[in-house]
């Protein structure tokens, strides 16, 4: 007995072409074509790792992604992957793998202690055990459990996007999930009725289970032919659908064929967002093991995978492996390796009698009927499995190289469910089946509980004529033959190989007897077993979804796939009532671990999001402007590269002293016209624009329903029915969005119509005592003077030849003008008023000196409208109509958000002038250092005033003007004196702006 | 995923679109009795009915055309029965 072993090359294995790998160090050799899995068989490998908890080894339990057991790391050019499938991992040459979960090698691990201590590492162990003293969770306990538990270890750093992946979108009339016989067929007919098509199929190649049964080679290669070539049908293959999300979107990952990843640059992966009108889930079946002691062995597999080894890769599971199945179709893995020449240690079917047994024994195979595995122990490498009558009495032992088992299959529902389908517990498979809605789409083949290959192709088919009868495309031709076939390139018509008669299946879940110790596990991946499940019914959790949050079972990434069922089952035994009350545990998205690299796609780096650019931004670039994104903008901060304040206070003096020039096309700008427009934007400020004059300006605020403030800006009258609101830049797309709702819903009467033109216009603020000096040189048109235009005027005007606006208006507190025009043109005219300013030696400002300007004089932005602040909060309540309907006027009356003691607006300056103050400061009295009175908002050094200056949010602070408090910053360890002072610490009498 | 049939823009992924709440409700009158107004708008702003099954929304479509949609939308199965524009009531 020799183990497992390459007999012959298989229908995927190339033996011309030999790869070589390593795997923990060792040098192998597979073939191409090979699955790691398969290769490491070949070379006589069953174990292939370490469990999750117990640190018990484990070999490989399966052939495809409900692999729980051989999780490997895989060591490539940009480091170390861990957790990948050995069972669906393409081998690749030069392949370098490592087992996981062992320390310090596979073959002895110290932390199997953990075994023999297990009885005391129950279900909810961690829960119960580690809960005193508190501190010690963090330091002790969880450091100690994160060493010892887990699978693979991600490196702590990964190469800049290692595994790139990118996204595409697909449309189909029907996605046909599963490219086995029931999904070809569907497909083909679906095809034929004009249908737009997607299949997806998992593996890396279409057939399901035909590609186990030679005499269906003719029908797949005929029908896989016939949908190559079909117009409307798109097969992808290794291609998984991760989750279904409602209304056809589904999401599915698929991996590239070496080829391809050559071909696009080292791309890996395709996440496809795929949007269908139905869905037809021909998903199969999965094979579920049967829970007894030692179920876990390395050696133990199941019974379709040592079919798929078999027939895909020419790997033999064992030289004289015994079987252990309770389900006539689990048998053919027996007659296929008897064809094979493989010998059989024997038999052991719960079933007294089947049909297939008797085929076994005429084959001269002995088969043990009525009879179950009981316990299984590793002797060398061998295994040891004890046999037990149905009525728990001894029955004798064998010796094996492998012991293959099949505890039934479960139709592959997960996605079905995710949609709404609902499950129907189904005795004559020993399972359930779902129901989906029509209008949805269709379950075909074994994922609809059929069994037989024939039966699935014509399930698939009768499935597609549902579904196109659904979209009014019935069969054109009218008495088709109810049967389905193929033509292959010949023209020849391929008949659906018979399906053989078979006994039903018996149920059988777990073997329990009085003799046999050990753990018997519900879940390999996670380590949970069947004592475990019992365990949590008796502590309460009796519910499948708390069940399986207490013991884990079906939470680690293979989703419980192959033992899911079983422990339902044990807990429906342990409850004393039938499986399908039970149910079982809601499967989520995804079906698979995803990469986060595959979810982003191209979305990544500067892609992740658009970045908007001003018109202006390579004349700021040119003159050597520091940008910094606010929302997706990008906006100068300061004209400079240089670190500190310098830069920043130059620029501002210049506007203070003479004149500057900053950018401020960011601004949101709405147009708004109509009839009623001036009633509309009474409804949406809390102050009255009806009044505002054409051609005059006025500073607005917006309230939200609940009486607090939104957004703040300036909107000037253009013509009778024409306005244009400027928003601030971070609140742009919310107060349009605002706006818009409450047009349409609550003043749907009002006949206005709102356009956003933010990013029509480029627009400039011309800042400073004689910045009338150098708007008057670009500026025709336009009468500027003082009485002419006064402070809060607005206008059309031609500004450097180009049609434009003029707005009087100023956030600096200075005398100052906005100027707008079309944006194509914003370059010309910025060029143009920089030129007209160099005499006064204009300065472009950036956000920076922007802020320490409006700081100055007590203008609030985003730092004090932070969603928390009422109007009356920042001295605004004068601003409030006594008349009429606005948004939020209800609420903002109500007592809380007037109290005296509320956070108020005021100014902060150090009492020291050398100090600076920093933004989050708290404030405090100097004898209750304890209580926090409030914080800083903003600071800023003074521009013109000495020393710097803030604006604060303080209880009651309107009432604490004079006052001295600390304002302490614990993150800094900095403390300093502050003298509470007015918001409007620069010109209160707003002279300056008059000018 | 929601895919809403825009009556301007055709089928349109949810992403698309601003949830903009409970269209069943109507914003009450300001210029009633101010304990009855305050009670109203208390009740309009922070109240919420959690329903199963049918429910009416607003969507406003952001990313397209920008008007507002009224759905029938079921919260368990998310069908949605109808779609109309807000201003075509």
């Amino acid at each position: 007995m020799r183990g497992p072993h390459r007999l012959t090359s298989g229908l995927l294995t190339d033996a011309a072409q030999p790869l070589g790998f390593r795997f923990d160090g060792q040098r192998m050799s597979g073939l191409a074509g090979d699955t790691l899995a398969s290769a490491l068989l070949a070379n006589g490998r069953m174990l292939v790792g370490r469990s999750f908890k117990y640190h018990r080894p484990r070999g490989i339990v399966t052939a495809g992604p409900e692999e729980p057991c051989a999780l490997v790391d895989v060591i490539g050019a940009d480091g170390r992957e861990p957790n990948r499938l050995a069972t669906t991992l393409t081998l690749e040459e030069g392949l370098v793998a490592e087992s996981q979960n062992r320390w310090p090698s596979l073959r002895f691990d110290a932390r199997s202690l953990s075994d023999l201590v297990s009885r005391f590492l129950p279900a909810g162990f961690y829960y119960k055990t580690f809960m005193t003293p508190g501190w010690a969770w963090e330091r002790v306990y969880e450091p100690l459990i994160r060493r010892a538990a887990g699978l693979g270890r991600l490196d702590a750093s990964v190469g800049a996007h290692a595994t790139p992946a990118e996204t595409l979108h697909e449309h189909a009339d029907v996605l046909v999930v599963g490219g086995g016989v029931a999904g070809l067929a569907a497909a083909q007919r679906l095809g034929e009725r004009g249908l737009r098509v997607v299949l997806a199929e998992q593996d890396a190649l279409l057939g399901g289970g035909t590609l186990l049964d030679a005499r269906w080679d003719a029908w797949r290669q005929g029908t896989c032919d016939a949908l190559a070539v079909a117009a409307k049908v798109r097969c992808l293959a290794h291609t998984t659908v991760l989750g279904a999300y409602g209304h056809g979107v589904f999401g599915a990952l698929q991996v590239l064929p070496p080829a391809e990843t050559l071909q696009f640059g080292g791309l890996r992966e395709r996440l496809r967002i795929i949007r269908a009108r139905r869905v037809l889930f021909a998903t199969g079946a999965v094979e579920r093991l049967i829970a007894f002691p030692g179920n876990d062995t390395p050696g133990v597999m199941l019974a379709g995978a040592a079919l798929s080894y078999l027939r895909r890769y020419g790997v033999a599971a064992g030289t004289r492996p015994a079987f252990f199945l309770n389900s006539d179709q689990a048998y053919d893995t027996l007659f296929a390796f008897a064809a094979a020449g493989i010998g059989c240690a024997g038999v052991i079917d719960p079933r007294p009698q089947s049909l297939a047994a008797d085929r076994a024994r005429a084959a001269g195979i002995e088969v043990h009927g009525g009879s179950v595995v009981e316990a299984v122990r590793a002797r060398g490498t061998a295994l040891r499995v004890r046999i037990a009558r149905l009525d728990g009495r001894a029955a004798g032992a064998l010796v094996a190289d492998g012991l293959l088992i099949s505890g039934g299959y479960c139709p592959q529902t997960a996605l079905a469910v995710q949609l709404g389908a609902s499950l129907h517990w189904q005795e004559s498979i020993a399972a359930f089946r779902a129901r989906l809605a029509p209008a949805i789409g269709q379950l075909a083949g074994s994922a609809r509980g059929v069994s037989g290959l024939a039966a699935a192709a014509r399930d698939g088919a009768a499935a597609a004529d549902a579904i196109a009868a659904d979209l009014d495309r019935p069969a054109q031709i009218v008495g088709t033959t109810a049967d389905i076939a193929a033509v292959d390139a010949g023209a020849r018509v391929l008949r659906l190989p018979e399906d053989p008669d078979v006994t039903p299946i018996a149920a059988l879940w777990e073997v329990r007897t009085a003799r046999a110790r050990g753990k018997a596990f519900v879940d390999l991946q996670n380590d949970v077993t069947s004592a475990d499940v019992r365990l949590a019914q008796r502590e309460g959790y009796e519910h499948v979804e708390h069940m399986k949050r207490y013991t884990t079972h079906g939470m680690a990434t293979d989703q419980g796939r192959i033992g899911g069922l079983v422990g339902s089952a044990v807990l429906a035994q342990a409850r004393g009532v039938a499986l399908s009350e039970v149910g079982r545990s809601k499967p989520r998205p995804f079906a698979q671990p995803v990469a986060f690299a595959a979810l982003a796609g191209g979305e990544v780096g500067q892609h992740l999001k658009p970045r908007r650019r001003v018109p202006l931004h390579d004349r700021h670039q040119a003159a050597g402007a520091s940008f910094v994104p606010t929302g997706l903008w990008m906006r100068p901060l300061v004209y400079s590269r240089q670190p500190g304040w310098e830069p920043v206070l130059r620029e501002a003096r210049a506007v203070r002293r003479s004149v500057g020039i900053t950018d401020v096309s960011t601004l949101g700008k709405i147009d708004v016209q109509g009839p009623d427009a001036a009633q509309f934007l009474d409804f949406i400020y809390a102050n009255t624009f009806s009044t505002l004059a054409v051609g005059r300006a006025r500073y607005g605020i917006m309230l939200r329903e609940d009486g607090m403030l939104l957004d703040d800006g300036t909107t000037a009258r253009l013509g009778p029915q024409h306005f244009i609101v400027t928003t601030t830049t971070a609140n742009a797309a919310a107060v349009l969005e605002h706006m818009e709702f409450h047009l349409q819903a609550v003043c749907p009467q009002f006949d206005v119509v709102l356009t956003d033109v933010g990013d029509q216009w480029g627009q400039f603020a011309i800042a400073g005592p004689r910045s009338r000096e150098v708007v008057a040189a670009v500026v025709s048109d336009l009468e500027l003077s003082n009485q002419a235009f006064p402070f809060m005027a607005a206008g059309a005007a031609i500004i450097a030849g180009i049609a434009g606006r003029v707005f009087r208006i100023s956030f600096s507190g200075e005398l100052a003008y906005e100027l707008a025009v079309p944006a194509r043109h914003a370059p010309a005219v910025w060029q143009a008023l920089l030129a007209a300013g160099a005499p006064c030696g204009i300065e472009a400002y950036g956000l920076d000196a922007l802020n320490s300007l409006r700081i100055e004089k007590g203008h609030v932005t985003g730092a004090e409208l932070n969603g928390n602040t009422s109007a009356d909060d920042l001295g605004f309540t004068r601003m409030l109509k006594r008349q009429g309907d606005f948004i939020g006027r209800v609420l903002s009356q109500r007592a809380g958000m007037t109290a005296p003691d509320r956070l108020q607006l005021v100014g902060v300056r150090p009492l020291d002038t050398s100090q600076r103050l920093r933004n989050g400061a708290h404030l405090v009295a100097r004898e209750a250092r304890s209580t926090s009175l409030g914080y800083i908002t903003s600071s800023t050094p003074g521009v013109e005033l000495d020393g710097w200056v803030g604006l604060a949010l303080l209880a009651g602070g309107r009432q604490c003007v004079g006052r001295q408090l600390l304002g302490v910053s614990p993150l800094h360890d900095e403390q300093v004196e502050l003298r509470i002072v007015s918001p409007h610490m620069l010109d209160p009498e707003n002279a300056r702006v008059r000018a | 995923m929601l895919r809403i049939q825009c009556p301007w823009c055709g089928e349109r992924d949810e992403t698309e679109f601003r949830y903009r709440g409970d269209a069943s409700r109507s914003r009450p009158d300001a210029g009633a009795d101010a304990d009855a107004a305050m009670a109203a708008f208390t009740a309009y702003t922070y109240e919420r009915a959690n329903p199963r099954g049918w429910h009416q929304e607003w969507w406003l479509h952001v990313g397209g055309c920008r008007r507002l949609l009224r759905l029938t939308r079921d919260t368990q199965s998310h069908e949605i029965r109808s779609v109309t524009a807000a201003m075509e009531r």
